[in-house]
């Protein structure tokens, strides 16, 4: 078995204040190079956190990420810029993801310029080469993010990331902001770069219909911790923890004859400053059987009866809802 | 065969803009009916002019640049909305027609408590003394599920999360029993499982109160799930119209075709999307002939010279802006 | 005053109206010039200083005596105005006019130059504390703190008192380290804001370091309150030169500035106001126009509307 491309051990990520806003509280992963990871959550669940502090966009509070067999929290400023030449991120919100005031072409540049891939004679050719790559036409080089639809620029964001020839690419919500037509360019545009130059992703998405078309596999993240891990056509049919059921349940199906029992949670999200006691899931959960030792004790992501690539954090993931 | 609660006839909705880039047609001859008790969805992306359609029935448009054409007729009951003096309009909204919008956090007054906000459409439309209209209002916190009403009326916009925004907004909406609920993308800034419980709460009031719902949205899973008809958008125009079961067993416009076909959908294996190619056109600018023509595998010339009128199958229900209507025999098989 | 020099008066006025129209002209496109002169007061206000600023460069060809010249000290002293002397003469019978308009060179490069100094120091501090927040933000802060309640006129008596009167190259300087604050503050606000837009973490995640994610990214973004800041804070430093003139501390005599002139006239006040009247007009109109340009330019480059 080849060895993950990305580990990432025990990530913690607080924010500083009173009391400390627990984001990210113990996070587990691994991707196998060429993969490509779904990580899903809802507001609070930490999933943006977890993409870039991997990228340490954002210093962690405790943990460890190798990649490609180093241990990126350690190194130091040099080595780390060369990492960050294979390990990229492409944004969720396409206004803010661009630079206003540069052009399309000069917003390409810079990558290159930093990491001098290419001397300046060879500059034009490597943009309209990048932009040919995502479908759009060299013209955009010379235009401004605010002349350029969603879909437009959020292709020049995914351009940007590959300028520099990653082997990874932190997908944070890339296609949320966009129209279903639009979303179905982007995902399509993603699957084809990831074949052709084996790339490997973190998929974050609060959307889970739009993870079912490119994950391999699937984590679902509530309140800083990952509830249930495996492979994405297992955690569709046979779910295990009560909060993915949910969630499942939750998500509007485009057939009006399917017989939904949705199984709707009570209550609110509860704030990251603020996680319930023993299992952060407990006063929302739906499960017949939660009893006091879901309020005291937080259970473990641990492997299922169906099979050790199937995690899940439940006391009672056994039982059938 | 009741009579329509709401009728939309050619509407037409225009905005100037700035720098002689022409008028943008922003709704473009929209027509449709809400019958009393039903719900029914207008789905489209963005740039279809469904939210531009929704405040021009309550005349929330802004006058200049905006302005709703002549010609067009909202009918609420019988009465003709556009030309109604502004003291009978205002009789109307918030209180027979209500509107609930998409971003809770912007649509609630932030210095005011949510229980004075919701008791002010019952002081203004039922008179109430100000000790009788907070009453209703912690009445209308128990109506749309809040725990603690007693206790929560009080409470300030943003001590309440996104969910709890947004049955406050719900509230504020149904205080005076309205006829007619318009739902703007009600829960497109929620979680899922947040979006679930409103949806809910949706169903259960429309089924106590027995109000009709306008709602709005472009995701077609709510549209299956609430709506008794639709009536799709693009470009300014109504597309297609149907039944919900209607529209989702057989679509007749290549434009919901492909909608459908781009929709991730949970119970589908790991695969391509069908993208529709190329983007909505600028209002400014529809495109001749059909405007879905550019981005639609069947087209052929007659598409891009004549625009297509709604035309149906005979049974008058289900009715589409398209030529194949007429012509299935164009239809190309798919590749 | 000569028929050249009222023709050249002429077309000074005549080159500030083109210019303005110019410059509408050229922002048409724009969509923030367009707001910009949506504001009535804007155009005038670029109107005024265009002509000052033409008056103050063509100086010698407006007017028709030089700013030191004192023609007949004993008869032409303290003249009302006149058709020779357009604004009258001062208690030397120079003409004012001339000393006005000599004069709104000096008070008009010391503005933008002390402008300058300021501006610069402050957009660098504030992009910097902003930046870094946590202990450098901290330290920056609790200085600008300082440097705020710091009254500024004592301080500038202070350095007079201690090293004379100052050369004017020194006396901008000085000007320019007692004017950032304000800006400072500005501008960290602004660079607060930008740093978390994603374009920011995109150019880290890139691999830039901190002075390319400042200057390319992060300032070009807070521009608005730097420009805004700009504007009016000529005329804070006009009227604090002007101030320091009067009370003799700033510019020196004979060379004129706009407040050394109200200086001179200041003790006849009584029997020949417009000696003070005429330089006190000019600064107050200066000013007058660059915050109404200022408070155009704050609603032209608001962000807000620019994101549509």
């Amino acid at each position: 078995m080849t060895a993950p491309l990305l580990d990432v051990q025990d990530l913690v990520k607080h924010y500083p204040g009173r009391p400390p806003v627990r984001a990210v509280d113990g996070v587990s992963l691994t991707i196998a190079p060429g993969q490509t990871l779904g990580l899903v959550g809802e507001s609070g669940s930490g999933k943006s956190t977890v993409g870039r502090t991997i990228l340490r966009l954002q210093e962690p509070t405790a943990g460890r990420v190798v990649f490609d067999g180093e241990d990126v929290f350690a190194l130091g400023t040099a080595p780390l810029r060369a990492l960050r030449r294979r390990m990229q991120i492409v944004f969720q919100d396409p206004y803010s993801s661009l630079n206003p005031r540069m052009t399309v072409g000069r917003t390409l540049r810079e990558p290159l310029e930093i990491h001098r891939l290419a001397p300046p004679a060879q500059m034009e050719a490597r943009v309209t080469a990048l932009l040919d790559e995502v479908g759009l036409d060299p013209a955009f080089a010379g235009r401004y993010p605010h002349e350029l639809s969603g879909g437009q620029r959020q292709r020049v964001g995914i351009a940007r990331a590959l300028s520099v020839e990653p082997r990874f690419i932190v997908c944070d919500e890339p296609v949320s902001a966009l129209d279903v037509s639009v979303q179905a360019q982007v995902l399509n545009l993603l699957a084809d770069l990831q074949q052709k130059r084996s790339l490997t992703y973190l998929f974050i998405a609060h959307d889970l219909a739009v993870v079912r078309h490119i994950a391999d596999q699937v984590a679902v993240m509530y309140l800083g911790r990952i509830v249930e891990r495996a492979p994405a056509a297992v955690i569709y049919a046979a779910p295990r923890h009560p909060y993915t059921r949910a969630l499942l349940s939750a998500v509007p199906e485009p057939n009006p004859r399917a017989a939904r029992a949705r199984i709707v949670l009570s209550g609110d999200i509860p704030s990251p400053a603020h996680p319930p006691a023993g299992c952060p899931f407990h006063p929302r959960c739906p499960h017949p059987k939660k009893n006091d030792r879901c309020r005291t004790e937080a259970p473990a992501l641990r492997a299922t009866s169906d099979s050790p690539a199937h995690l899940a954090a439940c006391h009672f993931a056994e039982e059938p809802m | 065969m009741t009579e329509p609660l709401l009728r939309v006839r050619d509407l037409k909705t225009y905005f100037v803009t700035e720098q002689g880039r022409g008028t943008a047609r922003a709704v473009d001859g929209v027509s449709f009916e809400l019958y009393p008790g039903e719900t029914l969805g207008i789905v489209g992306e963005s740039g279809c002019g469904k939210t531009v359609t929704s405040l021009s029935i309550l005349r929330l448009i802004p006058e200049p640049p905006g302005h709703i054409r002549p010609g067009s007729v909202i009918e609420f009951e019988g009465r003709n909305l556009l030309t109604l003096a502004p003291a009978e309009l205002r009789a109307i909204r918030g209180n027979q027609i209500a509107m609930v919008f998409q971003e809770p956090m912007t649509s609630l007054n932030p210095v005011f408590t949510v229980g004075d906000q919701i008791a002010e459409a019952a002081i203004i439309h039922q008179g109430l003394s100000r000790k009788a209209a907070r009453a209703r209002a912690i009445e209308m916190l128990t109506l749309v599920g809040f725990p603690d009403p007693a206790e929560r009326v009080d409470d300030y916009p943003h001590q309440l999360s996104g969910g709890m925004r947004q049955r406050v907004m719900i509230a504020m909406a149904l205080v005076c029993h309205p006829k007619v609920l318009i739902a703007d993308e009600p829960t497109t800034a929620l979680d899922v499982t947040i979006q679930a419980q409103i949806l809910e709460l949706l169903d259960r009031l429309q089924a106590e109160l027995g109000m009709a719902v306008l709602l709005i949205t472009h995701d077609l899973g709510v549209v299956a799930g609430q709506a008794d008809r639709v009536v799709v958008m693009y470009a300014g125009q109504v597309v297609e119209t149907a039944s919900t079961t209607g529209l989702f067993d057989g679509p007749l416009h290549p434009y919901t075709e492909g909608l459908m076909a781009a929709v991730p959908r949970i119970d589908a294996p790991k695969s391509r999307l069908q993208a529709i190619p190329g983007q909505v056109p600028a209002a400014t600018a529809w495109p001749s002939g059909c405007r879905f023509h550019p981005r639609c595998p069947h087209a052929w010339t007659k598409c891009t010279i004549e625009e297509p009128p709604l035309l149906g199958l005979g049974d008058g229900d289900h009715t589409a802006r398209c030529w194949l209507v007429q012509e299935p025999g164009r239809r190309k098989p798919k590749t | 005053m000569t028929l050249q020099a009222w023709f050249a008066l002429l077309v000074a006025f005549a080159l500030a109206a083109w210019a303005v129209g110019a410059l509408r002209r050229r922002t048409a496109r724009h969509e923030g010039g367009r707001r910009f002169f949506r504001h009535p007061t804007a155009a005038w206000g670029i109107g005024v200083l265009a002509f000052f600023v033409i008056v103050a460069v063509a100086a010698p060809l407006v007017t028709s005596y030089d700013p030191w010249e004192q023609p007949d000290i004993i008869h032409l002293k303290n003249k009302p105005p006149s058709w020779t002397f357009i604004l009258g003469t001062d208690v030397y019978s120079r003409d004012l006019w001339s000393r006005v308009a000599f004069g709104a060179r000096t008070s008009l490069l010391v503005g933008g130059l002390g402008m300058l100094v300021a501006v610069t120091l402050g957009t660098l501090v504030g992009a910097v504390a902003g930046y870094y927040r946590r202990w450098v933000d901290a330290v920056l802060m609790r200085g600008v703190d300082v440097g705020l309640a710091l009254p500024r006129i004592f301080v500038l008596l202070l350095a007079i008192a201690l090293f004379g009167r100052l050369p004017l190259p020194v006396f901008v300087l000085v000007i320019g380290f007692t004017s950032w604050f304000g800006t400072s503050r500005l501008v960290r606000a602004e660079v607060l804001s930008v740093r978390e837009r994603d374009f920011v973490a995109a150019a880290r995640a890139m691999g830039a370091g901190p002075g390319g994610v400042i200057f390319r990214h992060v300032l070009p973004n807070a521009a608005a309150p730097i420009i805004v800041s700009a504007a009016l804070g000529i005329g804070n430093v006009l009227l604090l030169e002007a101030a320091l003139s009067f009370l003799g501390m700033g510019v020196a005599p004979p060379k004129p500035s706009w407040g050394n002139i109200i200086a001179d006239g200041a003790p006849y006040l009584a029997t020949a106001p417009w000696t003070s009247l005429f330089p006190g007009l000019a600064i107050a109109l200066v000013v007058m126009a660059l915050n109404a340009v200022g408070d155009a330019l704050r609603e032209a480059l608001d962000p807000r509307q620019e994101a549509m």
